[in-house]
C-alpha cells in the first residue's frame, strides 16, 4: 500500500496539482494500440469462451422515457434466459433501470443473481441541486438497486472544479449505503483522452467501484481507446493503491465483434484479474442477441437469424 | 416484314444532374434540347436552378470536411480508380465525344485516352503537393517553422465550352486532387459527357458531393456560384469575357480566388497552375528550446 | 492456464502456390543459370525447405545487366513518363490484389509475424509504387532542373529483414526515373521477389526493365562490380556497405547505401509513458528487431527509471511469440541459424560485460530459430551492446539526467540512422531533433514509414535517402 491514503484531505489546489501531474496521454499512439489490439484473432475454443463471458458482464439495459413495468419484466425475463432455445447460454450480469422502475426489476430479478443497477443523480445530463441528486440515490437504493451508476458533472470538471466534482462522488458513495457505485464519466463529453485518465483518477480516489464510459445519451460513447485509458489508469490505482476498481463499457457496442475486442483489451491492458463480470461490465441491449447468434453458429456451425431470438 | 419491325428500339439515357453523390432532376423540373454536332436531336438535358446551384454547393460543403482530412494517399488511390472506370468505358466516351463535337474516331480517341491520362496524372499529384509547395523556412531565431498548402474549401468551376471532356477533366481534377469539393457547371453546348463522367464517379469512391456536376445555361446558373459566399474561389474559363468580368466582379465579394482562362489547348500538358490556385499556405512557428 | 486463452489463428497457406524450383528472371523470362548453382530456401520457424532457387554466377550476372542495359537504351529510356507511369501504377494495383498472397509468402520466408507483413510491409510495398508511379511524369517539378536524366542500369542488393519492402524502395524511385534494374534479393529471403519477378509478367512491363538474380554474397560483389552498371543501391550491413564504397571508389558509379544503426530511443520524465511503452517495445521487438533503425538503445531519464521500468517489464509480458503464421503472433522466428548465433554471441558478451540480462517468460518451439525478447539493464556507453548492432530482439538500457545529456549519448556512436524523442513539451521535440546526428527522428512514435517520407542515414548509416521527393536524386543524374 502507497503513502496515499484513499481519503485524505483533498483541496482544489491539490487535486488540481495530483490530475494535472498525471503522465499524458498520447492520443495517437493510445489509438494505435487500441487499433492493433483490436486486429487480435479470437477462433474456436477461446472465441466460445470470450462469448459467454462477455454475456455473463452484460447490463442488459432499458433507459427510455417510454419505459413501463411491462418493458422492464420481459427485459428481465431475457436476462434470466437470454437464449430461449438454450439454457447453457449464461445469465446476464445486471438490468439497467430508471429509478422509477428499480422495484419493478427487483420483483422480477429476485433470487436469480442478476443485480439491479438503477442509474441516479439526474441521468443523463446530471444538470440539477445536490439534494435532488441524492434524493434520486436514495430512492433508487430504497426500491432495491444494489447497483448504482451516477454521472459526474461534466460542468465542473471541464471548468476545473475538480473539488465539487469529488465531494459529490463521495456524497453519493455514502447514500449508496451497501449498493456499489459505478461513476459516469461521460467521456463523449470530456472529449481529449486526457480529460479521461484524470476523471477517472478523480472517480477513484473519491471512492468508486466501477469507472463507467458513458451514459449512452451522448454520440461517441464507449470507444476502445477511451476504455484502453481507463483500464491502464486503474492498473495503475490498483498498484499505488492496493484497491481493485471495475470498468464498464457501455452505449456503441453493437457487435459481438465489438464485445470481443473490449475483452482483448481488458485482457491485455488491466490484465486477467479483471476478466470477471465483478470487474468488468458491457452496457449494452441489442449486443446481447448478436452474442448469441454468434454462440448459436459455433455450436451449429451455421449462421443463424434474427428470428430465432427474442426481441424484447 | 419491314426492317423497322424487326429493328432492336434502344432504350435511351436520361441526363440528370449529379449533386451529394445523387442523380435528381433540377428542382425546377426544366430541361434543354442537346443537340449533336449535325444539329440533330440529341438528348434532353436537366437545366439547373438557381436553387440547384445552391444544394451542390451545400452538398460541396459538407463533403469538404471529410474529403480534405483524408489522407493524400487515400485521395490519390479514389483519383487513379476514376482513371481505372474511366478506361473501361473509353469507348463509351468516344462515341459521346464524337457525337457532340463532331469528330472523327482517331481524334475522339485521342481527346479520350487524353482525359484519362490526365486523370492519371493528377491522381499522382494528391502526395507530392506538399512536397513540392510545403516548405520548412530557415527563420532567424530558435524556431522551427514550416509552411504547409491546404485546400481552400469549396471550388466552384465554369467548364470549358467547347471541350467537352478533356476540358471538364483538366478543370475540375486539380481542385480535388489537394482536398477542395467542387461544384461543375458543364459546357452548355456538351454537356453530356460530363454527365456521364459523374456516373463513373458515383461508381467510384469518390464520396458523395465532392465532386457535383450541373448542367443549364451558363448565363443562368453561373451568377449564382460566383455571388455564393460560402464559395472559396471559382474557375472563370468556361464563360464568354463579358460575362466572366461580371463574375469576377461577384467573385469579390468574399474575395473568391479567381482562375481566368479561356479557350485554351487542353492537350498541352498542364502546369501547376489550376492546381495551386486552390491551395492556401499555412506557416506554422513553434520554439526550439528544453 | 490463462483465463483468456487465444486459440490458434492461422493464416492459411493455401493462398501460396510455391514452385519447386525457381530459375533466373532475366529479360522478362525465367530461366535456369548458365553458370550458377542452385541452393535451398527454408522457413526458419520451421526449417522445412521452401523451395530450390538459382545461384547467378558471374555469367549469369552479366546476362541479366546486358538484358537491362538493352531494355534501358531500347524501350525504358525512351518511353515518356507518363507510360512508365502506367506500369508502375499496374504493378501497385496487382500487388494489392495479391496483398494476401504476399503477406502469408513473406512470413513462411522470412519467419516476421502475419500481422506485420499483411498490415505493415506489404500495404507499403503497394504505396511506394502508387507514389513512385506519380512521380514519373512530373521529374520537371522535382527540383532536380527541367528535364533530368535517368542514370542508366542499376544493380541493386537488398538485405533479408523487409525482402519484399526493401525490393519496393529500390525499384520503384529506379523506374520512375526511367532508369532499368538488375537486383538481387537476399540469400534466405529471395521468394517474394521472385513472385515479384510474376508480377511484372502480369503487368506486362517491357523485358529487361526488371531482372531478378537471387544468390549470396558472391553474387552481389559480381553484380555491384560489373562495369555494366551505373548505378549501385545497397541495403545491408555497415560492414559490406564500406566494401562496396571501397569497390566503387575507382569507378564513376554513383553510389547510395543504407546501412546498420543503433538509435536511441529518448524517454523524458513527462512522456505519455504508456505511449512510450508502446514506443520502446514497437522500437526494438517489431520486426524481431531486424531492423536498421531499431531503437536498440533505451535512454530513459533517470528520475522515471523505476517507472518505465516497471511498465516495460509488465508489457513484454504480454507479448506473444511463436507462430509467423499465427494471426496473434507479436514476435516471429529470426531470420536464420547465423545471425540467431550473432545474437546470442553478444548477449553472452553483454552478460560478461557485467550488464543484467531480463526476458519475459517465453515458450520457444523447439524447431526454427527464436530469441526471447530481452533486455540488459545496468549498461554503459563503453559496454559492447550499447555500441555494437545487434540486430535482433535485444535492448540495452541506459540512463540520462538532462536533455544534453541525452543528445551527447545518443550521438556518441559511429552510427546516425534514426533516434526518438519522448517527451510531451513540443519544444524539446523540436531542439533535440535539430541536435540529433541521425537521418530519421521520430517525436513520440517509433518505426513509421511512409513513401513520402525520406530515410536514410548519416555517418556510418549510409548516405543518400529513399522515399520523397529526396529519394528520386539517388537515380537521377543530377
Amino acid at each position: 500500500m502507497s503513502a496515499l491514503a484513499d481519503t485524505p484531505t483533498w483541496s482544489d489546489v491539490s487535486l488540481r496539482a495530483f490530475l494535472h501531474g498525471l503522465p499524458g496521454v498520447d492520443q495517437v499512439g493510445a489509438q494505435a494500440r487500441a487499433a492493433m489490439l483490436a486486429s487480435r484473432s479470437i477462433k474456436t475454443t477461446a472465441k466460445q469462451w470470450a462469448l459467454d463471458a462477455a454475456i455473463s458482464m452484460i447490463d442488459l439495459t432499458t433507459l427510455e422515457g417510454q419505459d413501463t413495468p411491462g418493458k422492464v419484466r420481459a427485459l428481465c425475463a431475457k436476462a434470466k434466459r437470454p437464449d430461449p432455445a438454450d439454457p447453457t447460454a449464461p445469465m446476464v450480469a445486471a438490468v439497467c433501470v430508471y429509478p422509477d422502475l428499480a422495484q419493478v426489476a427487483a420483483a422480477e430479478l429476485d433470487g436469480s443473481g442478476v443485480h439491479v443497477a438503477s442509474v441516479a443523480t439526474a441521468f443523463p445530463s446530471g444538470r440539477a441541486s445536490l439534494d435532488v441528486k441524492l434524493a434520486d440515490v436514495k430512492y433508487a437504493v430504497a426500491a432495491g438497486a444494489d447497483e448504482v451508476d451516477m454521472v459526474i458533472d461534466r460542468g465542473a470538471f471541464l471548468s476545473g472544479r475538480y473539488q465539487e466534482v469529488f465531494d459529490e462522488i463521495v456524497a453519493v458513495k455514502q447514500a449508496c449505503d451497501r449498493a456499489h457505485l459505478k461513476v459516469i464519466l461521460e467521456t463523449g463529453e470530456l472529449v481529449t483522452l486526457d480529460n479521461v485518465r484524470r476523471a477517472s483518477w478523480l472517480a477513484m480516489l473519491a471512492g468508486a467501484d466501477f469507472i463507467k464510459t458513458s451514459t449512452g445519451k451522448v454520440t461517441p460513447a464507449a470507444t476502445l481507446p477511451v476504455t484502453l485509458v481507463m483500464l491502464e489508469a486503474v492498473r495503475d490505482f490498483r498498484e499505488d493503491h492496493g484497491r481493485q476498481v471495475g470498468v464498464k463499457a457501455a452505449g456503441g457496442i453493437r457487435t459481438a465483434k465489438d464485445a470481443l475486442r473490449y475483452l482483448v483489451l481488458v485482457n491485455e491492458t488491466a490484465g486477467e484479474d479483471w476478466l470477471d463480470p465483478r470487474w468488468f461490465r458491457l452496457g449494452a441491449s441489442s449486443l446481447l442477441n448478436d452474442l448469441l447468434m454468434q454462440r448459436t453458429k459455433l455450436a451449429t456451425g451455421r449462421y443463424s437469424g434474427p428470428d430465432y431470438f427474442t426481441l424484447d | 416484314m419491314s426492317d423497322l419491325a424487326e429493328a432492336r428500339i434502344a432504350v435511351r439515357k436520361t441526363y440528370k444532374l449529379y449533386i451529394g453523390g445523387a442523380f435528381p432532376r433540377s428542382e425546377s423540373g426544366r430541361s434543354y434540347e442537346v443537340t449533336d454536332h449535325k444539329g440533330g436531336f440529341a438528348a434532353n438535358a436537366a437545366m439547373a436552378s438557381r436553387k440547384d446551384a445552391r444544394d451542390a454547393v451545400a452538398a460541396a460543403r459538407k463533403a469538404f470536411g471529410g474529403w480534405s482530412a483524408a489522407t493524400a494517399y487515400n485521395r490519390g488511390q479514389v483519383l487513379y480508380r476514376v482513371a481505372e472506370l474511366l478506361e473501361g468505358r473509353r469507348s463509351q466516351f468516344v462515341a459521346e465525344v464524337r457525337a457532340a463535337e463532331g469528330l472523327g474516331p482517331r481524334r475522339a480517341e485521342a481527346l479520350v485516352d487524353a482525359a484519362i491520362d490526365r486523370w492519371v496524372w493528377y491522381a499522382g499529384w494528391a502526395d507530392k503537393i506538399a512536397q513540392v509547395r510545403g516548405a520548412t523556412n530557415p527563420v532567424a531565431g530558435p524556431y522551427f517553422n514550416f509552411s504547409l498548402p491546404e485546400p481552400t474549401g469549396v471550388v466552384a468551376v465554369i467548364a470549358p465550352e467547347a471541350s467537352s471532356l478533356l476540358g471538364f477533366v483538366s478543370v475540375v481534377a486539380p481542385a480535388v486532387v489537394s482536398g477542395n469539393t467542387v461544384v461543375a457547371l458543364a459546357s452548355e453546348r456538351f454537356p453530356l459527357p460530363a454527365v456521364s463522367l459523374s456516373e463513373v464517379l458515383a461508381t467510384s469512391d469518390v464520396p458523395a458531393g465532392v465532386i457535383n456536376v450541373l448542367t443549364g445555361r451558363t448565363a443562368e446558373v453561373a451568377p449564382w456560384l460566383a455571388s455564393h459566399m460560402d464559395v472559396n474561389a471559382i474557375d472563370l474559363c468556361g464563360a464568354p469575357d463579358d460575362l466572366a468580368d461580371d463574375l469576377a466582379v461577384a467573385a469579390a465579394e468574399n474575395l473568391k480566388r479567381v482562375v481566368r482562362g479561356g479557350d485554351e489547348d487542353w492537350t498541352q500538358p498542364p502546369a501547376l497552375k489550376r492546381m495551386l490556385a486552390y491551395l492556401e499556405t499555412k506557416t506554422v512557428w513553434h520554439p526550439a528550446g528544453t | 492456464m490463462a483465463k483468456f486463452e487465444y486459440a490458434p489463428a492461422p493464416e492459411s497457406r493455401a493462398v501460396v502456390s510455391l514452385r519447386e524450383s525457381y530459375g533466373l528472371f532475366i529479360g522478362g523470362e525465367f530461366a535456369p543459370g548458365v553458370d550458377g548453382r542452385a541452393f535451398k530456401t527454408i522457413s526458419p520457424a520451421t526449417e522445412e525447405v521452401l523451395a530450390e532457387v538459382t545461384e547467378a554466377g558471374p555469367a549469369d550476372v552479366d546476362r541479366a545487366v546486358t538484358a537491362a542495359r538493352k531494355a534501358y537504351e531500347h524501350t525504358w529510356a525512351l518511353m515518356p513518363g507518363t507510360e512508365r507511369a502506367k506500369y508502375l501504377f499496374r504493378i501497385a494495383r496487382i500487388v494489392q490484389e495479391r496483398a494476401r498472397e504476399l503477406a502469408v509468402l513473406e512470413s513462411l520466408n522470412n519467419g516476421k509475424p502475419i500481422r506485420e507483413s499483411r498490415d505493415v510491409d506489404i500495404p507499403l510495398v503497394a504505396a511506394h509504387f502508387f507514389y513512385y508511379a506519380g512521380w514519373a511524369d512530373k521529374l520537371e517539378y522535382a527540383g532536380y532542373g527541367q528535364a533530368p536524366r535517368p542514370l542508366g542500369v542499376a544493380g541493386q542488393v537488398i538485405p533479408w529483414n523487409f525482402p519484399l519492402l526493401m525490393l519496393a524502395w529500390k525499384i520503384a524511385p529506379a523506374l520512375a526515373c526511367g532508369n532499368t534494374v538488375v537486383l538481387k534479393p537476399a540469400e534466405t529471403t529471395p521468394l517474394t521477389a521472385l513472385a515479384f519477378a510474376e508480377i511484372c509478367q502480369q503487368a506486362d512491363l517491357p523485358p529487361g526493365v526488371v531482372n531478378i538474380i537471387t544468390g549470396a554474397g558472391e553474387t552481389g560483389r559480381a553484380l555491384v562490380t560489373h562495369p555494366g552498371i551505373d548505378k549501385v543501391a545497397f541495403t545491408g550491413s555497415t560492414e559490406v556497405g564500406k566494401e562496396i564504397a571501397r569497390a566503387c571508389a575507382p569507378t564513376r558509379k554513383k553510389l547510395t547505401l543504407e546501412l546498420g544503426g543503433k538509435a536511441a530511443n529518448i524517454v523524458f520524465e513527462d512522456a505519455p509513458i504508456d505511449q512510450a511503452v508502446e514506443g520502446i517495445v514497437n522500437g526494438i521487438f517489431f520486426n524481431q528487431g531486424h531492423v536498421c533503425c531499431a531503437g536498440s538503445r533505451l535512454l530513459v531519464q533517470e528520475s522515471v527509471y523505476s517507472e518505465v521500468m516497471a511498465a516495460l517489464r509488465r508489457r513484454l509480458g504480454t507479448l506473444r511469440l511463436g507462430d509467423p503464421l499465427d494471426k496473434n503472433t507479436d514476435v516471429g522466428a529470426i531470420n536464420s541459424a547465423a545471425q540467431l548465433a550473432k545474437i546470442r554471441e553478444l548477449s553472452q558478451v553483454g552478460e560478461a560485460e557485467g550488464a543484467e540480462r531480463w526476458s519475459p517468460p517465453c515458450d520457444l518451439p523447439v524447431k526454427g530459430f527464436w530469441f526471447p525478447p530481452t533486455v540488459f539493464t545496468g549498461v554503459s556507453q563503453a559496454h559492447r551492446i550499447a555500441r555494437e548492432e545487434i540486430f535482433g530482439p535485444v535492448l540495452s538500457v541506459l540512463t540520462f539526467r538532462t536533455p544534453a545529456e541525452a543528445v551527447e549519448k545518443a550521438n556518441n556512436t559511429p552510427y546516425g540512422l534514426s533516434a526518438g524523442i519522448w517527451t510531451d513539451k513540443g519544444s524539446l521535440i523540436l531542439w533535440m531533433a535539430s541536435r540529433l546526428r541521425a537521418g530519421v527522428v521520430w517525436a513520440n512514435t517509433f518505426n513509421k514509414f511512409d513513401p513520402t517520407s525520406p530515410f536514410g542515414g548519416y555517418k556510418e548509416s549510409g548516405y543518400g535517402r529513399e522515399g520523397g521527393r529526396h529519394g528520386l536524386e539517388a537515380y537521377l543524374d543530377v
